[in-house]
């Protein structure tokens, strides 16, 4: 008798805890999920357009999507072939570390050949890398070979985005989801 | 207390323990009879605590937590409210004094042993209420939505993305959206004002019960309880009041006047309690020239940038918290003070403040290589300091701790 008693409290002390567990986990969830981006915020994070054909040769610009920088830079032809003969000094020079969407499509990782298109944020903690594009010492770097450095931390670049060996930022700069239209360059959509 | 006598005071003390609750815990609590200026932090600590919700809640009048109006009313409440400049510079000052005063009193706890059997738990309370002050202070730091408020905590909240697998999504879930917006500043707003600091008050209540149980340390590392007068009082301590009130209340009244002169003088602390970058609106399109966070963090932003690694250097500066809450293990020592400790316990607490105050200065300037090498050094220190403590003070040889106070 007294062991039935004790199973049976045992038992129903566990269907208790059980639903009263589930029960909790469930009710979390309105409070988890409120903190997640608004259908607001969702719809302000609509694709921008921009006409790139007025940009200089070796210039860069940037632009706003998602209250993101956004990096677009027009290379010569001699930047572009320049490009490969700085890989050894690149963590990832073929971007196989990140889901990058036109990957062997062009030397400058953009769906063009002769713009970059890229997210001005940088890889490790968030800060926007500031474009130095002369190929000159630089107080981070004595054989600078141009490209993008981080004030915050100091992490390093090439001028397509592509991260140096032994930095702190664990990636390449991302490429955004981007088209061009003739001239017209599109960021935020895919066509 | 008596049943007999009359009046509305007793009336209510036999419902309710005022009595005994001041007498137990206030007038007649024994603290030990010779302390000093060290002992003094932990209820300057609580002034500020007090200080910091007051001066919180008239703030709170003023603010506005939108991502539009955040920057404006903060200017609002410095120019158009009577007396606003100085309800902001007094919640101001007081972030960068609680961190002192709590620094102080961290020491302290390290230089005297504070933490030895039996105030393990009185330490973890008081490192859990340290952990709650550093998030405290950031999310009040990120609600004037100035250009450092936005890009410090772009620079933390980008900490979440070192997580494995989860970090990305975890990072826009924190932030509600694609940037630190107004979504972000009022949940931070709510966090700030009202659920860390009810968490923060329970702690140190915990803290004071923890710490009246067992009752306070004392800069020799007398053991007070082992020789106790026929009423089970220790005979090496005296009543709370007047004795510790007293000295209390002329230890507030210097701090008060530290206080005052930072506040009307010196509010800026220089850039390192407010820094000049937060006086311009937040822009998300343009980071700032140099990031520095305040002073307070700085040791530990430090260790951050030393690693060449994105999740390494997340974890070098979490396990330099988390390391701080299991010293009471860590220390093998017979005698807790380190006036009874041994030559190798006061070389390796000389070579931790030496660390420290570099990486606390490391911290707050440019990245160069010779400096990163620097912080290397520093964060090596500042581990080997709590990692070999188990070893040098075991094999050291200490003096023997006085019997009586």
């Amino acid at each position: 008798m007294e062991d039935t008693l004790t199973t049976r409290r045992k038992v129903l002390i566990g269907m208790t805890a059980t639903v009263g567990a589930a029960g909790a986990s469930l009710a979390a969830i309105p409070f988890i999920a409120s903190w997640n981006p608004s259908a607001k915020a969702k719809a302000v994070g609509g694709p921008v357009r921009i006409d790139v054909s007025k940009m200089q040769i070796g210039q860069k610009i940037q632009v706003s999507w998602r209250k993101q920088p956004i990096f677009i830079i027009r290379h010569s032809k001699e930047a572009i072939e320049n490009l490969s003969k700085v890989e050894s000094k690149l963590d990832d020079p073929s971007s196989l570390k990140i889901e990058e969407p036109y990957r062997d499509l062009n030397p400058t990782r953009s769906t063009s050949g002769e713009y970059t298109v890229i997210a001005g944020v940088c890889t490790h903690l968030g800060c926007a890398p500031k474009f130095y594009p002369e190929i000159q010492p630089q107080p981070w770097d004595d054989s600078w070979i141009g490209g993008f450095f981080c004030p915050c931390h100091g992490s390093m670049f090439d001028i397509v985005g592509r991260v140096f060996k032994g930095v702190p930022a664990p990636t390449n700069l991302k490429v955004p989801p981007h088209y061009f239209d003739g001239s017209i360059l599109t960021i935020g959509e895919e066509r | 207390m008596t049943q007999q006598s009359s009046g509305i005071f007793n009336w209510i003390n036999t419902r309710l323990p005022i009595s005994n609750t001041y007498e137990r815990h206030l007038s007649k609590h024994p603290v030990p009879k010779k302390v000093n200026f060290w002992y003094l932090f932990g209820a300057l600590a609580s002034v500020v605590l007090v200080i910091q919700i007051v001066s919180g809640i008239w703030l709170m009048f003023g603010y506005e937590n939108t991502e539009e109006g955040a920057f404006a009313s903060v200017e609002y409440i410095m120019r158009d409210i009577e007396y606003g400049w100085i309800i902001r510079y007094m919640h101001t000052t007081g972030a960068s004094m609680f961190f002192a005063v709590v620094y102080l009193h961290m020491f302290r706890g390290l230089l005297y042993g504070s933490y030895h059997k039996p105030r393990e738990l009185v330490w973890i309370f008081g490192m859990t209420i340290y952990l709650v002050m550093m998030a405290e202070g950031f999310l009040g730091y990120v609600l004037p939505y100035g250009q450092m408020s936005y890009w410090g905590a772009q620079v933390i909240i980008s900490l979440f993305g070192a997580i494995p697998y989860i970090g990305e999504s975890l990072e826009l879930w924190v932030r509600g959206d694609y940037y630190i917006s107004g979504a972000t500043i009022s949940r931070f707003f709510a966090l700030h004002v009202v659920a860390l600091p009810l968490i923060l008050i329970a702690l140190v209540f915990m803290h004071l019960v923890a710490l009246h149980e067992v009752g306070a340390g004392n800069p020799e590392g007398v053991d007070i309880e082992k020789y106790l007068d026929e009423d089970g009082v220790p005979l090496d301590s005296v009543p709370f009041f007047p004795y510790k009130v007293l000295n209390a209340l002329v230890a507030i009244g210097v701090f008060g006047i530290v206080f005052s002169f930072i506040m009307f003088f010196f509010p800026e602390g220089g850039g390192y309690m407010l820094e000049l970058a937060n006086f311009e609106e937040a822009n998300p399109l343009s980071t700032p020239e140099h990031i520095a966070p305040v002073w307070y963090y700085s040791p530990y932003y430090a260790m951050l940038r030393a690693v060449p690694d994105k999740l390494g250097g997340l974890l070098v500066m979490a396990a330099a918290i988390a390391i701080l809450f299991v010293v009471p293990w860590l220390d093998r020592s017979k005698a807790a003070s380190i006036r009874y400790k041994g030559i190798l316990s006061k070389i390796a607490m000389t070579m931790f403040i030496v660390s420290w105050l570099m990486l606390a200065w490391l911290g707050t300037v440019p990245v160069t290589a010779l400096r990163t090498t620097l912080s290397i050094i520093g964060t090596v220190i500042y581990f080997a300091f709590f990692l070999l403590m188990p070893i040098y003070t075991s094999i050291e040889k200490t003096k023997p701790v006085p019997e009586r106070l």
